[in-house]
């Protein structure tokens, strides 16, 4: 995300989910978008209802590819080629707008010549991806001027993932599909409130509001706000962290509903870090396996215990209300926090929850406008920077924060690890459609467990045959940092060469053996792409 | 192109492709259904909307009938009582008459209906539907002798959800609404059918003797799973989630996700942690809220004394709300002292 | 000798039921091996032709001798040698196997236009039907009328949807073309369901270019470049007959990309129906060929706006289809000079039951009942007395026997509350039960509802239940009316034709012998005999002479006696199946 705010000015999605449905054309790519987010995949099946066309570009053959009007299964890790192989063809059949890049972008012509070399013949080369439904792809989503693109983790999680982002952000700013209503650019946030979350300042480099904290005047605004001095520099990231950690130079971790154990890449390693802190406190509902480490453990309140507001991946600011008492002794994780901040010699005054988002609306314009009463019947979408202000339903309609839009060259590099001979297949991860992240909630769901409570790894009919692999059979999936057990699935959804292995099961983690490389810029780690062996 | 057409004596200018019924919802004039659902495409199965139309002889169905210029429409004539009468009464002839026990009771439109045209005797009493083997999946009760074959599930399924895991199959009255070869259903488990059924013959197997109306809260709140943020109102009895529902009316539309809907089973799960814990020896051991915090700020107030404000993290979560995030990120800058912020959004 | 001879074997589904096929591989072999002369050979011609209409008395082989035709009936292979050796090369046809005088009266007041190739010329030859002038009425329509032409021929002509409803198709072709659309269809309906109905099936077996000829006129008047035959996969031979014409009349550039290259493209797919009687009704029928369930959607909107995959569509019945090309060739004037003032041209009936002469007629609109019956149906088997006619099948309605001269025309059925349908026609006699009747549909139609519609999914379930238990003896005081309000509410709002015509043989029924429900419910009897539940057999000890028979034929031991000693029938054993009735030489068994 702060790679579109690096484009764009702001890192959100640029739409909201209503407009899809007035959408023409949808370019899905890195996002499975029927199971993860299976309620926008609703209102893309609405748009496809009224003739919309869909794209969809994803290694796995994904639920949403049966409306696909092209569907292109490209290699694990190879966006980039297929996204400027797909520039490469606009350009050539003069599907660019050249009226939008004239007044609102710079840096067209020298992109331009770095994309020269992407011809199809050359993209599918890289990418497997058949040189016909590239030029498809490009026709549709360049012959129209109401486009949408969509990505998640399949663009972010990888060692090229913010130059992924660049990619997608060139396509749109070429054919000026960004700005206006039912087109843009709109990654899809994996989790309730991650978009709050990061408004809010959880974030190393920025205070709420993504104001940077390596601005001196940002600095000072904060610290008068705040009424304490604040330090000047940026923080560590959390993939930063955990090596700290490992280092020693990081002591003491606070943990707020977070499982690292079993969301972080390469799990021994992150257990072995969280070993080594002198001080690790876990607030959390249940005991998970990273709460198991800690010194201390919080218990605290789920989203039905108490009161406060979610901001979702179109940026609107939802009412969540208190339905029931927490367990036992269990208090809402404020409450908790504002007792830990007394006890540290800094009392917070809070007598509400509507008082804290009041305050964030203090320091950050774009919330400026919103109380409680205003979103009680239905949410509102930042910027909404007065009480008149009716919310944002897309972004830059009067242009752009940054002024021009820049063009950035990105090109190809394949992945941090690539196949061998010891390590021939490519291992990506992600959700299934039953199951959430590390399972702490999904998987104490009866009904979700006896549906989906097995671990599995997808693998590919050919590739099942090749090494007399069964539907069913336990088999062995390896890589250069762990191995775990897991039961085969034979199925035509990953293609030959690719295996797949759904995030959640604590019992055959995936993250054992993921690669915890990073992103250069951005810090995310590479989950869709590790050279692993599979054996009986 | 704008129609001019006149519903029970009061007139309304209505867009080219209004239905009848949809029309004479903008007057507020109320014709009772069972099939049509406004986010579906119509149906006509039930007719029970049907309505007399000046030059029409025959009563036609207002959710089918597009509204056409100078349309006169009596929505209400003893003739078209009569007939709804009928039609609610055979469907009921076909239908267990066991609202008592019913999951649906209460919040069943076929009981509505029922009520309102006060049948209690049945002229049509005869043969009903039996079917004994009960759908294995986990989610969905699916008792298809309650099933008045609306086609709502059938619709949803296919229409908005893009699944297509039921539909009808035999004909007449044997017609019934089952999977391929009538096996389990194994589909998405959105639930969104459950959603749209009038009657009680979808309902979540989780809710069973749970709760129905009576001493049952509706708490209207924000799913915590993924972040598209639908809008789910819970249903509360005592201090227990006994059922998510989605209220049509938002930008969800009410429709949800597996997760979203039946998802809700962790709120009440035992292994809940219920008291704060203290590691000692290796052991946790339960400890009073003053102690636990207490020592929480001792132990940070120690290392930031010896260690500076840098070598403390904090970790928030995508799953708190903005307020917690907020007020976290502040504990950590001002209270610390420190930028180590950080939450998983890369994760 | 003879010079020219040309043998017509009967081969529709009755003939071919009737060996129809080894006859005329008896003709072949035997002309083969014969002695007889090549040349003559070669001038003598065999040919498979459909059905004309009298299949009681098949296989049905016509020799044309120089132009005089004979015609033999009940033919079976051992008989061909005598007929080529007498009849075709000697000349002196088989004078006793000949047809007789009802086969003559059978034809005399039947007016053939659909027919009129049907059983004359080879529908497996698309020259035969050329000979016939066959595809004359396209080359007509491409070389010398507009569109606008052709539909004021049609409109002109007064030809009336021949499926059941009635709707002018020029009316029907006119609204198509009107409509705005990219695509539009043209759909022949050949979801023949009525039970007792073979009217299409006779056509598309005897004359398949007819309806394909039909369907490229209405295509060309509408603007159509894509049609199908939705047809029951139950008809084997008419869809294979079907496919050899499309596939010749392709060959020939009847159907393609440039007809009489004026650049008009028509082609036809056949899609074959799973057997369902709802998919007879247009709306379902679309629904089937888009490939879902085969169930009706409301109207409006009509097909001709709004039809398959959403554009423009026509659908004609087949035996609409097979009369255009005679009415373009011969003129609206010629047409419209049958029939009676609304009702023009002939109509095909399905002509079964207690007839002497069942088959397949065709008949001027307008004719009345007593004609058909008496005059080609040549009467009540045995003698019996007839009671009531029913057309229209399981929509239409029963005729009782003081109407018989009522004109057989779309307004004259319906104001007795029958209907032409699309053209069955059963002959009911005094052992036929009314109620037994109406239950019989009832039951047809009850399987047959799609499940659509409450009122026809449930309250068709409920008539029959109605019924069932009045034929047990089990009905109530009250049901008749209970039976007419239900009838009336399912016909009100019942979503297509099925479902508002379902209960008509009920209402009709009820109607005109309303005392023979009055007596099964009241006195639990019923009058025609056919209610096995109402009947007791009992043995008349003065007739019974002890011979044993009916004790030998009872399935259920219930009679028993001494040999030469009147027998007894034990009424609680017996299961009413009539086998000792049957049996008895002496009539000593006694049924009331």
């Amino acid at each position: 995300m702060a790679s579109l705010a690096a484009i764009f000015g702001s890192g959100a999605m640029t739409n909201s989910i209503r407009e899809i449905e007035g959408m023409e054309v949808i370019f899905i790519i890195g996002s499975n978008t029927k199971e993860t987010h299976p309620v926008i995949a609703n209102r893309m099946i609405k748009a496809y209802r009224k003739g919309a066309k869909i794209i969809v570009a994803d290694p796995r053959r994904v639920p949403m590819v049966r409306f696909a009007d092209v569907f292109m299964s490209l290699k694990p890790g190879t966006d980039i080629a297929l996204l400027n192989g797909i520039a490469h063809v606009i350009l050539k059949e003069g599907l660019h707008n050249e009226e939008f890049i004239g007044e609102k972008t710079e840096g067209f012509e020298e992109w331009k010549k770095s994309v020269e070399e992407y011809t199809p013949e050359k993209v599918e080369r890289i990418t497997g991806v058949a040189k016909k439904d590239i030029v498809k792809a490009a026709r549709l989503y360049g012959g129209s001027r109401k486009a949408g693109i969509f990505y998640t983790m399949g663009i972010t999680q990888h060692t090229c993932g913010s130059d992924n982002v660049r990619a997608i952000a060139n396509l749109a700013t070429l054919t000026g599909n960004i700005g206006r209503e039912s087109t843009g650019v709109n990654p899809l946030r994996g989790q309730n409130n991650v978009q709050g979350a990061s408004d809010a300042g959880c974030m190393p480099n920025v205070y709420p509001g993504y104001q940077l904290v390596e601005n001196p005047e940002v600095q000072a605004k904060f610290e008068g706000a705040w009424g304490v001095p604040l330090s000047p520099k940026a923080g560590l990231k959390a993939t930063e962290m955990i090596p700290a950690a490992h280092e020693g130079t990081l002591k003491a971790l606070y943990i707020m509903g977070e499982n690292p154990v079993i969301t972080d890449p390469n799990t021994h390693h992150t257990v072995e870090a969280l070993k080594k802190l002198d001080f690790l406190v876990v607030q959390d509902i249940f005991l998970t396996e990273t709460a198991a480490l800690a010194d201390v453990v919080l218990p605290s309140t789920c989203f039905a215990e108490k009161d406060g507001t979610f901001a979702n991946t179109e940026r609107k600011v939802q009412r969540v209300r208190k339905a029931v008492e927490p367990p036992g002794e269990a208090r809402s994780d404020l409450s908790i926090i504002l007792e830990v901040a007394q006890r540290l010699g800094y009392p917070m005054k809070y007598t509400s929850p509507e008082e804290v988002l009041l305050e964030f609306g203090q320091v950050w314009q774009n919330l400026a406008g919103i109380t409680y009463q205003r979103i009680e019947k239905e949410g509102i979408q930042w910027p909404c920077t007065d009480r008149e202000h009716p919310g944002t339903q897309y972004l830059f309609k009067g242009g752009f924060p940054k002024g021009k839009v820049p063009f950035s060259p990105v090109s190809y590099t394949p992945p941090a690890e690539v196949v061998s001979d010891e390590y021939p297949f490519i291992l990506t991860t992600g959700r299934n459609l039953y199951q959430y992240h590390s399972g702490s909630m999904t998987r104490r769901v009866d009904a979700i467990e006896s549906h989906a409570g097995e671990p599995y790894v997808e693998l590919n009919p050919s590739d099942g045959e090749r090494l007399g692999i069964g539907d069913g059979e336990e088999i062995r999936v390896a890589s250069r940092r762990g191995d775990i057990k897991i039961k085969a699935r034979i199925t035509q959804r990953v293609s030959s060469g690719t295996v797949f292995i759904p995030m959640h099961y604590r019992e055959a983690a995936a993250n054992v053996i993921t690669n915890d490389a990073l992103d250069k810029k951005v810090k995310i780690p590479e989950y869709k792409v590790c050279a692993v062996q599979v054996s009986k | 192109m704008m129609m001019k057409i006149t519903i029970d004596g009061k007139s309304i200018e209505v867009p080219q492709g209004t239905t009848v019924l949809e029309a004479a919802r903008m007057l507020d004039i109320a014709i009772p259904t069972l099939c049509h659902h406004p986010k579906l495409t119509p149906f006509g199965g039930c007719r029970l909307c049907i309505v007399e139309i000046k030059g029409i002889p025959r009563p036609v169905t207002s959710c089918t009938t597009p509204a056409s210029e100078g349309m006169e429409v009596t929505t209400s004539t003893p003739r078209i009582k009569d007939l709804r009468k009928t039609v609610l009464e055979l469907i009921l002839s076909d239908h267990p008459n066991d609202c008592m026990v019913c999951e649906r009771a209460g919040d069943c439109t076929l009981q509505e209906m029922a009520y309102a045209y006060g049948i209690r005797e049945n002229r049509f009493a005869g043969e009903r539907r039996i079917y004994t083997k009960r759908d294995g999946n986990p989610f969905l009760e699916r008792d298809m002798e309650k099933c008045i074959l609306c086609g709502r599930c059938v619709k949803v399924c296919d229409e908005v959800q893009g699944v297509g895991a039921i539909d009808f199959t035999y004909r007449g009255f044997q017609s019934k609404i089952c999977p391929p070869y009538e096996e389990d259903l194994d589909c998405e488990f959105c639930g969104q059918c459950v959603a749209v059924c009038p009657t009680g013959a979808l309902a979540g197997k989780m809710w069973s003797h749970k709760g129905r109306q009576k001493g049952v809260r509706e708490v209207d709140t924000i799913c915590s799973y993924c972040g598209t943020g639908c809008n789910i109102t819970l249903h509360v009895k005592g201090n227990e989630v006994i059922r998510v529902t989605s209220r049509e009316d938002t930008w969800n539309e009410g429709w949800l996700c597996v997760k979203g809907r039946f998802g809700y089973q962790f709120i009440n799960n035992p292994d809940r942690l219920a008291k704060p814990l203290i590691k000692r020896d290796g052991k946790f051991e339960e400890a009073s809220w003053d102690e636990t915090l207490e020592y929480v700020g001792k132990r940070l107030n120690e290392i930031k004394a010896s260690h500076g404000p840098d070598a403390i993290g904090g970790l928030s979560s995508a799953r708190c709300t903005n307020e917690e995030n907020y007020a976290f990120q502040k504990m950590l800058r001002a209270g610390v002292g420190t930028n180590n912020v950080d939450h998983c959004a890369r994760l | 000798m003879n010079k020219n001879v040309t043998v017509q074997v009967c081969m529709g589904t009755g003939g071919m039921a009737a060996g129809g096929a080894e006859v005329l591989a008896a003709f072949e072999s035997l002309m083969k091996e014969k002695d007889i002369p090549a040349e003559f050979r070669r001038e003598c011609s065999l040919h498979k032709v459909g059905c004309r209409g009298l299949c009681a008395k098949d296989v049905l082989v016509d020799i044309i001798v120089d132009g005089t035709r004979t015609t033999y009936q009940y033919i079976k292979p051992d008989m061909v040698q005598r007929i080529i050796d007498e009849h075709i090369t000697g000349g002196n046809p088989v004078a006793e196997w000949q047809v007789a005088d009802d086969y003559h009266k059978f034809h005399e007041k039947q007016v053939k236009v659909v027919l009129s190739d049907c059983g004359t010329i080879d529908p497996e030859d698309i020259d035969s039907y050329r000979g016939a002038e066959g595809y004359q009425a396209i080359r007509k329509v491409f070389t010398s009328m507009s569109p606008e032409e052709v539909i004021e021929v049609m409109k002109k002509s007064g030809l009336r949807g021949r499926g059941g409803a009635g709707f002018p198709t020029g009316v029907k072709w006119e609204a198509c073309r009107k409509a705005s659309g990219d695509q539009k269809y043209i759909i022949c309906n050949a979801d023949e369901g009525d039970p007792g109905a073979f009217m299409d099936r006779a056509v598309i077996e005897g004359n398949p270019h007819a309806v394909i000829e039909g369907m490229v006129i209405g295509a060309y008047a509408i603007g159509a470049s894509k049609g199908y035959v939705y047809i029951r996969a139950e008809y084997p031979l008419a869809v294979e007959r079907l496919t050899i014409a499309i596939k010749a009349a392709r060959e020939c550039g009847f159907l393609g990309e440039n007809i009489f290259d004026t650049g008009f493209a028509f082609d036809i797919k056949i899609k074959l129906g799973a057997g369902a009687f709802v998919c007879g009704e247009e709306t379902a029928l679309i629904a089937s060929i888009e490939g879902q369930r085969g169930m009706p959607r409301a109207k409006p909107p009509f097909p001709v706006h709004n039809g398959l995959w959403g554009r423009p569509t026509v659908i004609n019945n087949v035996e609409t289809l097979a009369n255009i090309p005679y009415i373009i060739k011969r003129g609206p004037e010629w047409f419209s000079a049958y029939g009676t003032e609304k009702s023009k041209g002939t109509k095909v009936f399905a002509l079964t039951g207690k007839v002497k002469n069942t088959g397949l007629i065709e008949v001027p609109m307008g004719i009345t009942l007593r004609e058909i019956i008496y005059d080609i149906g040549g009467g009540i088997e045995n003698n019996k007395k007839l009671k009531a006619v029913q057309t229209g099948g399981p929509s239409g309605g029963c005729i009782t026997d003081e109407m018989l001269d009522i004109n057989v025309d779309y307004e004259s059925l319906a104001r007795v509350g029958s209907i032409v349908g699309s053209g069955g026609m059963i002959v009911l006699d005094e052992d036929d039960c009314m109620v037994n009747v109406a239950k019989y549909f009832l039951n047809f139609t009850r399987d047959e509802s799609c499940g659509k519609c409450v009122p026809c999914r449930i309250g068709t379930k409920r008539l029959l239940e109605i019924l069932d238990r009045i034929t047990k003896g089990l009905g109530r005081e009250g049901d008749i009316e209970l039976l007419e309000k239900l009838s009336g509410d399912i016909k009100s709002a019942s979503l297509c034709g099925l479902g508002q015509t379902a209960p008509n043989p009920v209402l009709s029924t009820i109607k005109y012998f309303r005392e023979e429900y009055e007596a099964h419910i009241r006195e639990k009897k019923c009058p025609s005999k056919a209610c096995r539940d109402l009947l007791t057999y009992s043995i008349l000890k003065d007739f019974c002479v002890g011979c044993g028979a009916c004790m030998r034929a009872c399935p259920a031991a219930a009679i028993t006696g001494e040999k030469k000693k009147p027998h007894t029938i034990n009424d609680e054993a017996c299961i009413k199946c009539g086998s000792c009735f049957d049996v008895c030489k002496f009539k000593a068994v006694n049924r009331e």
